[in-house]
């Protein structure tokens, strides 16, 4: 589904990310994990248009979409989230929802019917149920609790109906309870959609656990993948990410 | 009664007030207040789509009042056009204008944008100003503005210029509040909130800013079209910077984040100048000791405070649900375990 080809990006002679080559099945759900700075998020970026990349190329779907720009990138069908939630503080969630739906079904310029349309409204109630928003569909987003902005965030990706969805640390500031149920929600949502799901984590129980495979990044650079306990015992992964006690740990379960 | 049924008759009901001033025979100075009002109403009405809706602050709006109102006086003077074909020119003409202008401005955000419209603003009054054979220089367009008959409505006649003023008034006011209750402008307060995540959402941002620039200026064009019927002239302080910056006092005055605020503000800002002229010639100084009041004190309109403390009130309800549907949830979850 999604192809990453050799992917270079500097900023300032620093190099961010450096020949990331990766290759995202369809339908998969990957975790992809590194130390700060190993270059996650620009990899984010990079796929979703933000930051123009240096060389490489990004296929989607047999399509190059490298030099496309953000919106041309969501309408073929790449969604995302970010790590702090990007919200529009002063709408409610479901005119959040239902302004995102309408802009997916290019209704977004519409200037002769009222807001919003039967069909966007149809769409956020799907994405609020889904997702277990409708409890708080009449609350303003600056007002939602740490956990529900960051479900709102997701549920604006989702209301593009997206192919891919790009969730970036999807549990970053939540307690132990919250991010169990959140990682739930993801991996709900995903079964739902039948899509293409990334997502960067820094939980390593979350990831050993939910991914089907994982990708590790250091410096910029892919230091491995492969499934979850491939990456476990990988000498590489233990020495620069996870250290020994992760590796104990692992043979450990294997015993 | 639906949200658009009832915009109607809120606009019908405002339209039936205004047309009965006249029937009720009020004196010409309530009248031409009313004139007044419609036209820098209107001003500061579709200023507000670029502040409220959009969060675009343009210091350079009174540009396009001022081009509406000479290119509709300067039409109307060479004698070739009728009331409508010369309404309908200046509005083309503002909407091309605008479109340059908003072609460069959009893409720059904040006090960039603020500023470069300004600078625009600033060279359309120098060419006023200077091209004294067009224009009539500092004088303005003089001699008068014909108003020859079209349709059987004589403009000539204050009561009938009156009316043709208020209906065009309470049209641009409709065709505004369709715009900001429509999908359009729900995506116009997704680029005010958050203009990074509305682009990925799909949005062509700097198309819609643009769209809205164009529509807001030929709104302002219209009022200045009023202005210039009402005065039978056009003149160089329509596109002068101070002409902006009163437009943003009124929405200062009344309001952005409540539709109507804008217009409250014009009424307050008139009553305001109008009684304190009568009594000290120290205007500004009276009206910058109320902007410090509402900045310092309110730190919002009146009509933004009243908006706030319902909004608040229908939030607290809304997070009374919220809390219900947790319980009841935490509830069954106890009662599983």
């Amino acid at each position: 589904m999604l192809k990453l080809e050799g992917l270079k990006k500097s900023f300032g002679g620093v190099a961010a990310t450096r020949d990331v080559t990766l290759d995202f099945a369809d339908g998969s759900l990957t975790a992809i994990i590194g130390p700060n700075g190993a270059g996650k998020t620009t990899l984010f970026n990079l796929i979703t248009g933000r930051f123009p990349i240096d060389s490489g190329r990004i296929m989607l779907a047999g399509e190059d979409i490298s030099r496309l720009s953000r919106r041309e990138i969501v309408r073929r069908g790449i969604g995302r989230a970010f790590q702090v939630a990007s919200l529009f503080p002063t709408l409610t969630v479901r005119e959040a929802l239902a302004a995102a739906a309408q802009a997916h079904q290019r209704r977004e310029t519409a200037m002769l019917v009222g807001f919003p349309t039967g069909a966007a409204m149809k769409h956020a109630d799907e994405v609020m149920e889904l997702l277990g928003l409708t409890r708080v569909a009449g609350i303003l987003s600056r007002n939602l609790s740490h956990g529900d902005q960051k479900l709102l965030d997701i549920g604006l990706a989702l209301a593009l109906e997206p192919k891919v969805l790009l969730l970036d640390e999807p549990t970053a500031g939540m307690g132990p309870e919250e991010r169990w149920r959140m990682i739930e929600t993801v991996q709900r949502l995903w079964r739902a959609r039948g899509m293409t799901l990334i997502f960067i984590e820094h939980d390593m129980d979350i990831v050993f656990k939910v991914a089907q495979t994982v990708r590790v990044l250091s410096y910029g650079s892919v230091l491995a993948e492969g499934t979850p306990e491939e990456v476990r015992r990988n000498p590489q992964v233990i020495e620069a990410y996870l250290g020994k006690s992760a590796h104990g740990s692992a043979e450990g379960a294997a015993a | 009664m639906t949200g658009r049924w009832r915009d109607l008759a809120w606009a019908g009901a405002g339209l039936l007030v205004l047309l009965l001033v006249p029937l009720f025979g009020a004196p010409p100075a309530i009248r031409d207040f009313i004139m007044f009002g419609m036209a820098y109403g209107l001003l500061a009405m579709s200023l507000n789509l670029l502040i409220g809706y959009s969060g675009l602050v343009s210091f350079g709006h009174a540009m396009f009042f001022a081009s509406g109102a000479y290119a509709f006086g300067l039409a109307m003077q060479s004698g070739k056009f009728s009331i409508p074909a010369a309404f309908a020119l200046a509005i083309v003409f503002t909407a091309v204008l605008a479109l340059i202008v908003g072609a460069i401005c959009v893409r720059l955000n904040e006090i960039y944008f603020a500023f470069l419209t300004l600078a625009f603003q600033m060279l359309f009054y120098n060419v006023i100003l200077g091209w004294v054979s067009f224009t009539g220089g500092d004088q303005g367009l003089m001699g008068g503005i014909p108003r020859p008959k079209f349709l059987g409505i004589d403009l000539a006649d204050r009561t009938q210029l009156y009316i043709f003023c208020s209906v065009a008034f309470i049209v641009c006011i409709a065709i505004l509040r369709q715009l900001v209750t429509s999908p359009f402008g729900y995506t116009l307060r997704l680029i005010r909130d958050n203009q990074e995540r509305a682009a990925f959402l799909g949005v062509n941002v700097p198309l819609v800013k643009l769209t809205c620039f164009v529509i807001s200026a030929c709104v302002a064009a219209v009022g200045g079209i009023l202005l210039t019927l009402f005065v039978s002239g056009a003149y160089p302080n329509f596109g002068f910077w101070t002409t902006s910056g009163e437009a943003i006092f009124m929405i200062l005055l009344g309001g952005s984040n409540v539709f109507l605020g804008p217009l409250v503000g014009t009424v307050i800002l008139r009553l305001l100048n109008d009684i304190t002229v009568t009594y000290t010639s120290h205007t500004e100084l009276v009206l910058g000791i109320v902007i410090l009041i509402l900045v310092l004190g309110l730190r919002k309109g009146p009509l933004d405070l009243i908006a706030e403390r319902l909004e608040n009130r229908r939030q607290a309800a809304a997070q009374a649900v919220r809390d219900a549907a947790d319980a009841g949830a935490n509830g069954t979850g106890k009662g599983g375990s």
